[in-house]
């Protein structure tokens, strides 16, 4: 029967498999509702992050929506998690399907399948997911038994490597969107399904707002590049819009965080103080598609903080965003959590702080009673050209100012972030990370005075990615990513006053390749996912897993008879008049104002925060009806008492007890 | 010139009382680890309000230690912790508290204050009720009688240290089938005696699988119903908080 729980044959394989705890659900503030619990047009949402549960579940994105769904009488969303390779096999051994972890429902059953893309390496789980569930590969053989797969995320802005696998895809935030989705699906099922799965994908795509790869064609020219991409079904706008949450105060969501019993790579509760980001680097791709900038106000953040304390019982508050000091009543907040937190031995912390947006008196007050252990920073380019060039505005001066005052309030080692690969980069402005770490430890001896002051250096290949300024560079090579890192490796071992304070790491050019091809390819690189799926590969995210020769045989046997290469989506650099394959997908930035920044990025020309300068014209808030949202309020957080709710209760005096 | 840090204000208050909490690891949680549910303790503890004493310095750490866990996979109505408090509290009162907090399938079964002596001293043995699935009960029986005739029963298992073979046979005080549940499986009931390294369930029915021949298809379901004091003539062991309960005295 639908939606019956498939536990009792999973139990006993999870006997034998690793960490079986990830795959049984039952964690604090989960939802598990009736499988009719809005009667017979009931939707029900299976909500996956494709990758392992100790990486999906802390997700954000997925959190949010399975609340604001679960939070409707007539819905309900449950959450699926890719599975490592021991319990697959088992599955398949003894016909368990793809199953959700909150009331072990098949995930075949539900009407729709929702796919949260961060990134990429995510997408051979995806085909896992599908294959396990029993349902089609390819959107068009499924019929109206199958859930309709949808994907999101920010790898959802270019949808068309997919476009065989996900029968939609939505881009831009999701909760508004869902719930759109929610309720036209709810009167289609009321009506009797009129006119089956196609013409509910009709009426999604007519919104504007969903894309349904199937209603558009692709031609291509005799050279490969393509000439087209059309809707090939009457009443599908050539476009599709995304989609944008305007009030942060009016979505406090997740109001209930997941308190995950296995261990998880984000051991916080995380707080979104802010969406989008304006400082315009041209490399980063969340910064340009979550545009504008929009704020959740001090009072909002303050309620979120205490309420999902009282939920969950964490010991640390994450308050995320793409860059989180920037807030424009940052210091208000900081100070306002640490006065109303102290000591109660809960700990803040800003996951992404830029270094010019940096000051000590932030960082003091977030670690007001706590470990002074490690700051990290991302200037990203190692050069002061090429930090010209990303639009990364850091000078050396200012970083060096920055690490000398943490390291003399008591901070001893410092992260420094980089990326090797940036458009017009030589070895030059690699190398020259070698010296800027260098002088950042011997600032850190000055004002230290102490000998024990560490730097890491953590390094990776740049990536292109598409509805960025950079979406028509040229990629560097594996090999030739690989020969750079090993000169900076050689530049910052050769010195030895430093070396033994300075750790490298960083990540070889391969798998930054793969993910180049998936992020700027087309819909003929499906087929390569699909081979390379067929041959075993999963979990591309995770080194142990990933195999960059089984990604280029399948690209070798798949793109050359459609005459094409990896070469060709990876390292080739794009002309300005190029329809480029996510073209149709709108993220509301002109295409010209992006041409514009490439230009002026190779001009090595600086652009300002549109937040605090006149307008650019990159196009999102006259086209999408949006402008900036933010502070300051001029509120501040009253003090609170943050006692647990059954404190009064329980300690024996307040009980009537005498000692 | 910078010193080094050392924490601003005074010291963290001092614990006042110490609790002993006996609480069970119930069905599909019986797959947490001890670690799973280290983490969700202190988490319940914060939510519940429960005034944790905590350790000094830069990470403190809430004062909590934990007595001889049952391994992944295994169900248990009888594991043990002890927490130390900042305050005097009702014992009755965070027994209820900490079990809302918990996710069910984690439940708070007593909470008495510690009175003298040591905790891990007094869980010298475990009653271990194994559900047989997929296999003849009288098969299960002739198996039991066989591994109880001998006098070595050896396995292998992997420590950190690398592979290890020892004896299951000594430890193993008890062992019978008590009885068939619903569904036709065997149930087997068997006393051990907690010894370095620790001889667990899965580890005598190896040693059964070496010595008898006997393998279940399916891995047993395994729940330890108690751990104490052993009794006297075999007759499984005694609640291990029966003497704080006596030492402190009850209601408090």
């Amino acid at each position: 029967m639908s939606g019956e729980s498939v536990f009792p044959a999973l139990e006993p394989l999870l006997e034998q498999v690793s960490k079986p705890i990830q795959y049984v659900g039952g964690e604090l503030n989960s939802t598990v509702k009736p499988w009719d619990v809005g009667g017979d047009a009931t939707v029900r949402w299976a909500l996956m992050y494709p990758d392992a549960y100790e990486v999906g579940v802390p997700n954000q994105g997925v959190m949010i929506l399975y609340e604001v769904l679960n939070e409707r009488p007539d819905a309900l969303a449950e959450r699926t998690y890719a599975v490592w390779p021991d319990l697959e096999a088992l599955m398949r051994e003894h016909g368990v399907p793809q199953f959700t972890v909150d009331a072990h429902r098949a995930v075949g059953d539900f009407d729709l399948l929702g796919m949260s893309f961060s990134t990429e390496l995510g997408y051979t789980n995806m085909l896992t997911a599908l294959d396990l569930a029993g349902i089609p590969l390819h959107a068009a053989d499924r019929d109206e038994s199958h859930p309709l797969v949808v994907a999101g995320g920010h790898a959802a802005f270019n949808p068309e490597t997919i476009a065989d696998f996900v029968d939609c895809a939505v881009v831009g935030d999701g909760e508004e969107a869902v719930l759109a989705i929610t309720d036209l699906v709810g009167a289609w099922k009321r009506e009797g399904r009129p006119g089956g799965r196609h013409e509910l994908l009709l009426r999604l795509a007519r919104t504007g707002g969903v894309y349904v790869p199937a209603f558009f064609d692709v031609t291509y020219l005799p050279d490969g590049r393509i000439q087209r991409v059309a809707p090939n079904a009457p009443g599908v706008p050539w476009r599709v819009s995304k989609h944008t949450v305007m009030d942060l105060d009016a979505w406090p969501y997740p109001k209930q965080p997941l308190v995950p019993l296995a261990e998880s790579v984000h051991e916080r509760m995380s707080v979104e103080i802010f969406r989008g980001c304006t400082r315009g680097c041209r490399f980063c791709q969340a910064g340009m598609i979550t545009r504008p900038v929009r704020e959740r106000s001090i009072t909002g953040i303050g309620e979120m903080v205490e309420r999902g304390l009282a939920a969950t019982g964490f010991e640390e508050v994450g308050l995320l965003s793409l860059s989180s000091a920037d807030h424009s009543e940052i210091a208000e907040v900081t100070k306002g959590l640490a006065d109303r937190y102290e000591g109660t031995n809960t700990g803040l912390s800003l996951p992404s702080t830029r270094v010019d947006a940096f000051n000590i008196d932030l960082a003091n007050e977030l670690t007001r009673n706590g470990r002074r252990s490690g700051l990290t920073f991302a200037p990203e380019g190692g050069s002061e050209r090429i930090r010209k060039v990303i639009n990364k505005m850091v000078s050396e001066e200012d970083l060096i100012r920055t690490v000398a005052a943490a390291y003399g309030a008591g901070w001893r080692q410092v992260k420094l972030y980089f990326m090797c690969g940036l458009p017009t980069e030589t070895d030059e402005d690699v190398l020259q990370i070698a010296d800027l770490a260098k002088r950042v430890i011997e600032t850190g001896r000055e004002v230290s005075g102490r000998r024990d002051i560490r730097c890491t250096v953590s390094i990776g290949g740049f990536v292109p990615k598409p509805h960025t300024p950079f979406q028509w560079a040229a990629q560097l090579g594996a090999e030739e990513t690989d020969a750079r890192l090993a000169k900076l490796r050689e530049a910052i071992r050769a010195d030895r006053r430093y070396a033994s304070a300075i750790g490298f790491r960083y990540h070889d050019g391969k798998p930054g390749i793969v993910e180049g091809l998936l992020s700027r390819g087309d819909r003929r690189v499906g087929r390569v996912i699909e081979a390379v799926w067929r041959d075993g590969g999963r979990f591309d995210g995770w080194s142990e897993h990933f195999s960059y020769e089984r990604w280029m045989a399948a690209a070798e046997h798949e793109l050359t008879p459609q005459g094409v290469d990896v070469a060709w989506y990876t390292t080739r650099e794009r002309e300005e008049a190029e329809v480029l394959p996510w073209d149709h997908i709108d993220s509301g930035l002109d295409k010209e104002w992006l041409w514009q920044d490439w230009l002026d990025a190779l001009d090595e020309t600086e652009v300002d925060d549109c937040r605090w300068t006149p307008c650019f014209d990159c196009g999102v808030c006259p086209q999408m009806g949006t402008e900036i949202e933010i502070g300051p309020t001029g509120k501040t957080l009253l003090p609170l008492t943050v006692l647990g709710a059954g404190r009064a209760q329980m300690v024996e005096a307040a009980a009537g007890h005498t000692h | 010139m910078a010193r080094q840090r050392t924490p601003e204000g005074p010291p963290p208050p001092p614990a006042v009382q110490k609790l002993r909490i006996r609480y069970a690891k119930r069905g599909r949680l019986r797959f947490s680890s001890t670690r799973d549910f280290a983490r969700a303790l202190e988490r319940a503890l914060r939510r519940a309000g429960v005034p944790m004493a905590f350790s000094a310095g830069f990470h403190p750490h809430p004062q909590i230690s934990y007595a001889n866990a049952a391994p992944t996979g295994t169900a248990s109505e009888a594991e043990y912790f002890e927490l130390r408090l900042t305050e005097r509290v009702d014992p009755a009162a965070v027994r209820e508290a900490l079990d809302e907090a918990l996710p069910e399938g984690l439940d708070v079964v007593d909470v008495v204050e510690a009175g003298p002596g040591a905790l891990a001293d007094r869980l010298e043995a475990s009653d271990w009720h194994l559900v047989v699935r997929g296999a003849d009960p009288d098969d299960v029986r002739a198996a039991v009688a066989a591994y109880l005739a001998t006098e070595r029963a050896e396995t292998t298992r992997t420590f950190k240290n690398g592979p290890r073979t020892f004896d299951t046979r000594e430890a193993v005080l008890t062992m019978r089938v008590v009885g068939v549940d619903e569904a036709g499986c065997a149930i087997l009931r068997m006393v051990v005696r907690h010894t370095t390294p620790s001889v667990r369930p899965d580890d005598i029915l190896t040693a059964l699988r070496a010595v008898t021949g006997f393998a279940a298809p399916v891995p047993p379901l395994v729940t330890r119903l108690a751990q104490g004091p052993l009794l006297e003539a075999d007759d499984g062991v005694a609640d291990p908080l029966a003497t704080d309960r006596e030492a402190v005295g009850p209601g408090r």
